[in-house]
C-alpha cells in the first residue's frame, strides 16, 4: 500500500473546513494546538467559529462545554495525552456527565510523537475515557475513514473522543469502496475462520498486512476494523470467538485497560477462547520516532504474523 | 420586581425549608447554603431574565451554581421561583430521585452539573462567548466559593473572561472567609481576591452579600465597564440567620440534631414575623 501524502490529522482539518462552512454552528477550540492539530486554515476561514485559549486543557473543556450549551456543536482539538489527563475532571463532569454536545479530538495519539517521550504519548486515554459513560470513542485508521468519522461527528449531538495519529499513514480504505461506518459497528476487512485479528486506529494497517502474509500459507485470518471502541460491537466479537476460536487484538495503547481489555471483558463472559493481547507493556517506552516504537514493540505485519503463527501451534495442539 | 423587604421575606423562607431538607435529609452543606442564599434570591427574583415553565428559552439569562455543594439553597430557590412543585423538596437525600447532594440536569433550572469545584467559570465563559458570538444580549451570572479560589482551572478562565473582553459575564464570590477545615486564610492565603481579579482585567467591586439594596444595585448595573468581564466579591457570613450556625467552620457539612433543627427554626420564625 501506498502511504498517503497526508496524515489523518489533515483529514480531520479539510473535513471541518467543508463542513463548517455550511453548519455556523461548528466550532473549534484549541489551547496553542492549532498548528499540532493543523487548523490554521479553519482559524483563517472562519475566525468567528474558533476560540484560541492559550495553554490551558483545563479551561478549553470547560469553554467548550459552555459554548455547547449555547448552541454550539464544539470541537475541542489538542494532543491526545493532554486531553485524555490533565483535564479528565472536566471531561468528566462538564462533557460525559452533562452529556455536552463536545468532541474532543485528540490529536498525535498513542506514540505519534515519538522521541519526545512519555510525557506526550497517551496510552492511558482508551482506558480512561472507556469508563465514561454516554462518552463515543473512536479510532480512525486511515484518511477515507478520518474524513467519514468527522463528518459522522458534526451530524452527532452528544459526547465524543476521537483519537487519531501524527503521521501520514498508508491507506486501508479507498473512496471507490464506499464503506459507510456505523457506531457499534466493526468492519471486517479480511474474511477468515482460523483466528481473529481485532485492531484498532493505526494498527489496522499492519494487522491487514499479517493477515496477508499468512494467506500465503494457508492461514486464514478474520480482520476486524474496531475503529469505534465505545459503542463496542459485542456481536462480532462473539462471532469471532465462536467461529475461529483465537483472537489477537492489536492497539497502539498500553495492554491494561485499552481494546485488548474491551475485547476480553466480552470474550471471557460469551465464549471464553484463547487471547492474545497485544501492545506497550507496563513500562515507559524507550526513546526513538513512532515508527521505530513500532518495529520495537512488535507492531509490524511481519511480527504481528510470527506471533499468529506461534499461537496457532498451540491452537492446534489443543 | 420586589421590594427588599419582600426579598427579605422570601429569602427567610427559604432559609427555613434549607434547615428543613437538611433536617429530614440528615446531611448537606448548610452553613454555604446560608451564606449565598440572598444572592441566588436576588437573581432569581429580581435579576434575571428567566422563565420557569420554560427553562431551555434561548434568550434566558444564565446562572451557574459553581459552588455546587451549597446546594439545598439552589433547590429551594429553583422551587420557590416555579421551577418545580415545592413539595418535590421532601425528595432531597432520598433514594432514586432527582435530587442528588450536587446539582445536576435531572432538576428542572440547572444549567450544568456541578460539584467538582473550579469548574463553573470556564462553563460561565463559553456561555458567555456563545452569546457574544451570537450578539445575543442576555448575561450570565457564576457563583463561586472563596475557598474554590485556590483551584488553578478558575485562574486560566479568568484570564480567558478578560481577554475575550466578556462583559456579559458577572461573576459572583460568596466571600464568607470559611472552608471546610477552617478559616480560609489558615487553609491557603487569599490574600487581596480584589487585586487579583483587578490584576487579571476585571472590574470588581465589594458589596455585603446580605443587603438587597447592595446586591441589586450591583448587579442591575453590569457591565460597569465596556469591554471588562464583572466581579462581586460579596462579603457573607457562612451560616447566616441562624446564630449558632453563624461563622463557624463545623456548620460546612455539619448534621442537625432535633434540638439544633427547633432553634434554628424557633429563630428563623421569630425573623420571618419580624421581615412581615
Amino acid at each position: 500500500m501506498t502511504p498517503s501524502k497526508i496524515s489523518c490529522r489533515q483529514s480531520f482539518s479539510r473535513a471541518l473546513c467543508n463542513i463548517a462552512q455550511k453548519n455556523k454552528n461548528i466550532y473549534v477550540i484549541t489551547s496553542d494546538s492549532k498548528g499540532s492539530a493543523t487548523l490554521e486554515n479553519f482559524e483563517k476561514a472562519y475566525p468567528d467559529q474558533f476560540v484560541e485559549v492559550g495553554i490551558a486543557e483545563q479551561d478549553a473543556i470547560g469553554i467548550g462545554a459552555g459554548l455547547a450549551k449555547t448552541g454550539k456543536r464544539v470541537f475541542v482539538c489538542g494532543p491526545a495525552s493532554f486531553y485524555s489527563s490533565r483535564c479528565l475532571d472536566q471531561v468528566k463532569v462538564d462533557v460525559a456527565y452533562a452529556h455536552s454536545d463536545v468532541k474532543i479530538i485528540g490529536i498525535s495519539g498513542g506514540v505519534s510523537y515519538g522521541a519526545l517521550g512519555s510525557t506526550h504519548h497517551s496510552l492511558h486515554d482508551i482506558a480512561v475515557m472507556r469508563t465514561l459513560p454516554g462518552l463515543a470513542i473512536y479510532l480512525p485508521c486511515d484518511n477515507y475513514q478520518t474524513t467519514a468519522i468527522t463528518e459522522l461527528l458534526a451530524n452527532y449531538s452528544g459526547p465524543a473522543y476521537m483519537r487519531m495519529g501524527r503521521n501520514p499513514v498508508a491507506d486501508v480504505y479507498t473512496e471507490a469502496s464506499g464503506v459507510v461506518f456505523m457506531p457499534g459497528k466493526a468492519n471486517k476487512l479480511h474474511e477468515g475462520n482460523d483466528c481473529t485479528i481485532i485492531a484498532a486506529g493505526e494498527m489496522v494497517q499492519p494487522s491487514l498486512g499479517a493477515a496477508m502474509l499468512l494467506e500465503k500459507e494457508g492461514i486464514r485470518v478474520r480482520v476486524l476494523d474496531f475503529w469505534s471502541i465505545k459503542p463496542l460491537d459485542a456481536d462480532a466479537i462473539v462471532s469471532a470467538a465462536r467461529e475461529t476460536g483465537l483472537i489477537i487484538t492489536v492497539e497502539e495503547h498500553s495492554i491494561f485497560g485499552g481494546l485488548g481489555a474491551a475485547v476480553s471483558e466480552v470474550v471471557v463472559q460469551t465464549v471464553p477462547v484463547p487471547m492474545k493481547i497485544l501492545g506497550l507493556p507496563d513500562e515507559w517506552a524507550p526513546s526513538g520516532s513512532s515508527r521505530e516504537l513500532f518495529e520495537y514493540y512488535g507492531f509490524t505485519a511481519e511480527k504481528i504474523s510470527d506471533q499468529i503463527r506461534s499461537l496457532m501451534k498451540c491452537k492446534q495442539r489443543k | 420586581m420586589y421590594s427588599v423587604e419582600q426579598l427579605k421575606y422570601i429569602s427567610t423562607d427559604i432559609r427555613k425549608k434549607i434547615i428543613e431538607i437538611a433536617h429530614s435529609a440528615k446531611g448537606g452543606h448548610i452553613g454555604g447554603s446560608l451564606s449565598s442564599v440572598d444572592i441566588l434570591v436576588a437573581l432569581y427574583f429580581n435579576i434575571m431574565k428567566h422563565d420557569p415553565s420554560d427553562p431551555s428559552r434561548l434568550d434566558r439569562d444564565r446562572f451557574i451554581m459553581s459552588k455546587g455543594h451549597s446546594v439545598e439553597g439552589l433547590y429551594c430557590v429553583l422551587a420557590k421561583a416555579g421551577y418545580f412543585p415545592e413539595a418535590m423538596l421532601s425528595e432531597y437525600g432520598k433514594f432514586n430521585t432527582i435530587f442528588y447532594g450536587h446539582p445536576t440536569l435531572k432538576v428542572p433550572g440547572v444549567e450544568m452539573p456541578t460539584g467538582s469545584l473550579g469548574h463553573g467559570l470556564s462553563i460561565a465563559v463559553g456561555m458567555a462567548l456563545g452569546a457574544k458570538r451570537d450578539k445575543a444580549t442576555n448575561r450570565i451570572f457564576v457563583l463561586m466559593g472563596d475557598g474554590e479560589q485556590a483551584e488553578g482551572s478558575i485562574w486560566e478562565a479568568a484570564m480567558a473572561a478578560s481577554h475575550y473582553k466578556l462583559d456579559n459575564l458577572v461573576a459572583i464570590i460568596d466571600n464568607n472567609n470559611l472552608q471546610i477545615s477552617g478559616h480560609i486564610d489558615s487553609v491557603m492565603r487569599l490574600s487581596s481576591l480584589r487585586q487579583k481579579y483587578e490584576a487579571f482585567g476585571w472590574n470588581v467591586v465589594e458589596i455585603d452579600g446580605h443587603d438587597f439594596h447592595q446586591l441589586t444595585e450591583a448587579l442591575n448595573t453590569t457591565p460597569w465597564k465596556a469591554g471588562m468581564p464583572n466581579l462581586i466579591i460579596a462579603h457573607t457570613i457562612k451560616g447566616r440567620g441562624v446564630s449558632f450556625m453563624e461563622n463557624s467552620a463545623s456548620w460546612h457539612h455539619k448534621v442537625l440534631t432535633e434540638e439544633d433543627f427547633e432553634r434554628a427554626m424557633d429563630e428563623l420564625n421569630h425573623s420571618e414575623k419580624e421581615a412581615i
